[in-house]
């Protein structure tokens, strides 16, 4: 699953800038922290025999998806920031919460135990995928092709709506 | 030493953990809805490592289909976000507390 080697220095990439797009003041530079952890996700998917899933990821996640979030932070000019954090009793609790949930996965991790390994990676070319996703799988996708639809019929009558106004 | 399953394991509760810390701290809701699409994006991570593990394409379909609805959340989200702002002239959740008795 991988060389250790390549697999630490991708954690600290991922790691590391998830924390800085958590720190950022700026909501701008939070974007591009998180196109960075996009990006090494997609290496790890590469590791992991999942090509096509990587270059969805790069494609879609921080390709469309990042880019609809930096239109939006310089539509509403939104990068000056007022307060980052929330004031008061919110910082001490948010990292109670945060430690308690670290520690029921480490609990988790620690006590299921291994899962079996399978050691030849299956197949998992475009071809075989869509193979899959169209036959096993094509109630599923039917249905988020009506979700994506009804995305788009909300954002044309959110628009409208704001038009009137 | 080898790579197990166990590390992705590791590494994706740290990534949904900061996701959440996010989610809890920030107060820009724009970052706050980043932070969501982080922790989304570690459970990919987990379900594709589990996938690979257990030698089942099954686990990458359903990566596939958790993309397709972030895309429509983010579109939809991202559109009442500007909606907030066009209203309340702020994204600062602080803000918006037109519910609060």
């Amino acid at each position: 699953m991988g060389n250790p080697i390549l697999f630490i220095i991708l954690a600290v990439v991922a790691v590391g800038s998830a924390l800085l797009m958590l720190l950022s003041r700026n909501p701008i530079y939070s974007a591009l922290f998180l196109i960075l952890n996009f990006a090494t996700i997609a290496v790890y998917y590469v590791l992991l025999n999942a090509p096509f899933l990587a270059m969805v990821q790069v494609a879609v996640y921080a390709g469309a998806i990042m880019v609809l979030f930096l239109f939006v932070i310089m539509l509403l000019g939104a990068e000056q920031g007022e307060g980052v954090f929330g004031t008061g009793w919110q910082l001490p609790a948010a990292v109670v919460l945060a430690i308690a949930l670290l520690g029921s996965f480490i609990a988790a991790i620690v006590l299921e135990g291994d899962v079996p390994s399978v050691a030849t990676a299956v197949d998992s070319s475009p071809t075989s995928l869509a193979l899959v996703l169209f036959e096993q799988y094509i109630f599923p996708f039917e249905v988020t092709g009506v979700l994506l639809l009804v995305a788009v019929i909300g954002l044309f009558v959110m628009s409208r709506k704001m038009k009137k106004q | 030493m080898e790579v197990t399953i166990g590390w992705y394991v590791a590494l994706s509760s740290i990534l949904f953990i900061i996701g959440a810390l996010g989610v809890l701290l920030r107060r820009n809701a724009i970052v706050i809805f980043m932070s969501v699409e982080m922790m989304l994006n570690a459970a990919n991570l987990l379900l594709v490592a589990f996938a690979r593990q257990l030698g089942d394409l099954n686990g990458q379909v359903l990566v596939f289909f958790v993309m397709t609805v972030a895309a429509a959340e983010v579109a939809v989200g991202l559109a009442l976000i500007v909606a907030i702002f066009h209203t309340k002239k702020s994204i600062d959740i602080g803000h918006i507390n037109l519910l609060k008795g």
